[in-house]
């Protein structure tokens, strides 16, 4: 692969008794979007300061272009840093000066551009983002979602090879959020800069990254494309990708799928030493991708709510439950046989059919068919996890069912 | 007998090394404040100058100190006159007062009074602001463009200090002058010839050099700990955001005040 265009090597950097960075390796390569995610507080942030030189790292090397920086002379690193722009997370526009003097402050303290020159370089900028009507005003005059242009405006105006961004979408609205990652992503493609993004707006960010490191833990777990990252079996990774629906669990109480993929492949090879039987039984709500697409994405994670916390009502301490796929529980129950699965299938059963969500009026506007299906499988003997998943679903009947008959919104 | 000596002996070790770890902050907080005097001093004079910058910092330390220390300066001087021709006259020397008024002005009053007032409306303002940049990052941001945010920000308030104290001063001095020709010669009737030729006689250059070097001084220092104070209200201990600029503002105003008195005597004790 070709040379980066800065790569961390064993880069360790310690505040006091606190590390913050353990040797951590990651790469940057030109002309490509490279996000960095990760909890806040893990340093992200410390890692950007690493590369503008605002940090010096205890040990380890950062590579330019494969020169290490402690090798640069004064002007080598005054002409990188030149060539750099850093978005700060807060704008950080200068306050005391109007939107023209803001994007035009860097070529006037920078370089020998006549006047007029640099008026005509900010106009444009000021044109491309849709800034006219605030030319004249003050940062504080201005909307969020402006004061960010401002500060894209500003940072592309010196026309960077790379430019930092420093959790550019944080604290806007979603709208607004799309709209600035919009924006990144289609100057990169027009003016094709490098460059380093720090945020923890996932999944939106893995559309426009080339390139995604995730940090946690002092250490960089993984780094590649979005695609490699979705991928990864890495537990970290799978905990980020999957965010939304970690929450979602958290709320109705399920596991991560990890853990209880971790705790079958324990039973199974327990099971294959004679020591122990058990059972699982996998739920699968019928069409819920219709519903998310035709009822809509709430009325389809109410479903999924309602099953996984009726579910869990019935379960004891010893059992456990996660989310596979968008529609599928996969519940586990050590030692237990499959009368005990029957049991808590008839429980949920009855409980199903009383709920809210299982009432046809409810659905006004668009009504559509959806059941409840589940299927026992008690484990005697060693298989693969597909292979039991695979089983589970065969073994699958309808628990329960909501028809839409005799509604007007049926659709 | 011994537990009580060992104790003594303790807190006799403790007042030391509080002593000890006092003298040494103190010292560390001057040498910071040197070289940043130094730095922002030489930068002055390095290409690219800052014409622009500095004449904007001198229309806001200068002119708009303009009508303040005006009015300072009046009132000054006409309690001078007035003071000065009561103690007078009960020696009969009330011919003295225009003497009195003028070389108290100059050699004293003047430099001392047009820094305090300068401090108060320009130096608590220059702290604010320098440390509300730091607090948004905006010194980051210059950092990272590649622009000296010493250069851009403490340099024009140094040399903008040094150009507009002396000018306050003299303006300070003169409208004090008249005050006390107000007083003492409309008000309270001492002959008009008198007054300016003793101010003429007795006023000689050493005491105008006098006031205009303490008043350089007075400039360097006030500017310099202003900026420091902005400058560095991220480091100070228990004050972030805008709690630590308001601390900020009051140290630099209190630090200056007292260190232009203290300079004062030292000066004066030097300059008679």
């Amino acid at each position: 692969m070709t040379q980066p265009f800065i790569e961390f090597k064993d880069v360790s950097k310690s505040f006091g008794n606190l590390q913050v960075l353990d040797k951590v390796n990651l790469k940057i390569y030109s002309g490509e979007i490279t996000s960095i995610i990760g909890k806040s507080g893990v340093g992200k942030s410390v890692l950007l300061k690493h590369i503008i030189g605002l940090l010096k790292p205890d040990s380890g090397q950062i590579l330019i272009k494969g020169k290490p920086l402690s090798e640069f002379s004064k002007a080598e690193w005054k002409a990188f840093k030149r060539s750099l722009s850093y978005m700060f997370q807060n704008n950080a526009l200068f306050d005391s000066l109007t939107v023209f003097e803001n994007i035009a402050l860097p070529l006037v303290e920078r370089t020998k551009l006549p006047p007029q020159e640099i008026k005509k370089r900010v106009d444009f900028r000021i044109a491309q983002f849709e800034l006219e009507e605030v030319r004249d005003r003050y940062p504080s005059q201005i909307s969020g979602g402006m004061q960010k242009r401002v500060a894209l405006a500003r940072a592309l105006v010196t026309e960077p090879t790379m430019i930092l961004f420093d959790e550019p979408t944080t604290g806007l609205d979603p709208l607004r959020k799309n709209a600035v990652l919009n924006m990144i992503a289609h100057y990169q493609h027009e003016i094709g800069f490098t460059g380093v993004m720090v945020s923890h707006d996932i999944p939106d960010v893995f559309f426009i990254s080339n390139r995604v490191a995730i940090i946690e833990n002092k250490k960089i777990p993984f780094q590649g494309t979005p695609l490699e990252l979705e991928q990864s079996d890495n537990e970290i990774v799978w905990q980020f990708i999957h965010g939304q629906e970690v929450l979602q669990d958290q709320l109705t109480g399920l596991n991560p799928r990890p853990e209880v993929e971790k705790l079958v492949e324990k039973l199974l090879k327990q099971v294959a030493l004679k020591k122990t039987i058990f059972t699982v039984v996998l739920f699968t709500i019928d069409d819920l991708e219709e519903i998310k697409k035709g009822v809509g994405y709430i009325a389809s994670q109410r479903i999924f709510q309602c099953l996984a916390m009726t579910l869990k009502r019935y379960m004891s301490n010893k059992d456990y439950a996660a989310r596979f796929g968008s529609s599928e529980i996969l519940a586990v129950l050590p030692g237990a046989d499959a009368s005990r699965a029957e049991e808590i299938i008839n429980k949920i059963s009855s409980d199903c059919s009383q709920q809210e969500l299982m009432d046809p009026t409810k659905y006004k506007k668009v009504c559509i068919d959806f059941c409840l299906k589940a299927g026992i499988l008690e484990v005697r003997q060693p298989m693969d996890m597909a292979t039991l998943l695979a089983s589970a679903k065969k073994n699958q009947k309808v628990i329960a069912k909501m028809e839409c008959k005799g509604v007007s919104g049926k659709k | 007998m011994n537990a009580s000596r060992t104790e003594k002996a303790l807190s006799i070790m403790g007042l030391v090394n509080w002593l000890g770890q006092v003298t040494l902050k103190v010292i560390g907080e001057l040498g910071a404040v040197a070289i940043f005097f130094a730095y922002g001093f030489v930068l002055i004079f390095t290409y690219p100058f800052q014409f622009r910058k500095i004449i904007q910092q001198v229309y806001f330390i200068g002119v708009k100190s303009f009508l303040i220390i005006s009015l300072i300066g009046l009132f000054t001087g006409m309690v001078l006159g007035l003071q000065g021709y009561y103690t007078l006259v009960k020696f009969g020397a009330e011919g003295m007062l225009g003497a009195a008024v003028a070389l108290s002005l100059i050699r004293e009053l003047g430099p001392v009074l047009t820094a305090l007032m300068v401090i108060g409306r320009a130096g608590s303002s220059i702290a604010a602001e320098i440390g509300i940049m730091r607090i948004s990052e905006q010194i980051d941001a210059l950092d990272t463009m590649d622009i000296n945010p010493m250069k851009f920000l403490v340099s024009p308030r140094i040399a903008a200090s040094v150009i507009t104290f002396p000018l306050l001063t003299a303006l300070f001095d003169v409208i004090g002058m008249i005050g006390g020709y107000l007083t003492g010669v409309l008000l309270l009737g001492v002959n008009s010839g008198i007054f300016f030729n003793r101010i003429y006689d007795s006023v000689v250059l050493k005491d105008v050099t006098g006031g205009f070097l303490k008043s350089l001084f007075f400039a360097l220092v006030v500017s310099t700990i202003c900026c420091y104070q902005g400058y560095f209200t991220h480091m100070r201990p228990g004050g972030f955001g805008a709690k630590g600029v308001s601390l900020a503002t009051t140290s630099a105003v209190v630090i200056s005040c007292v260190l232009v008195l203290v300079l004062d005597y030292v000066l004066t004790s030097f300059l008679l």
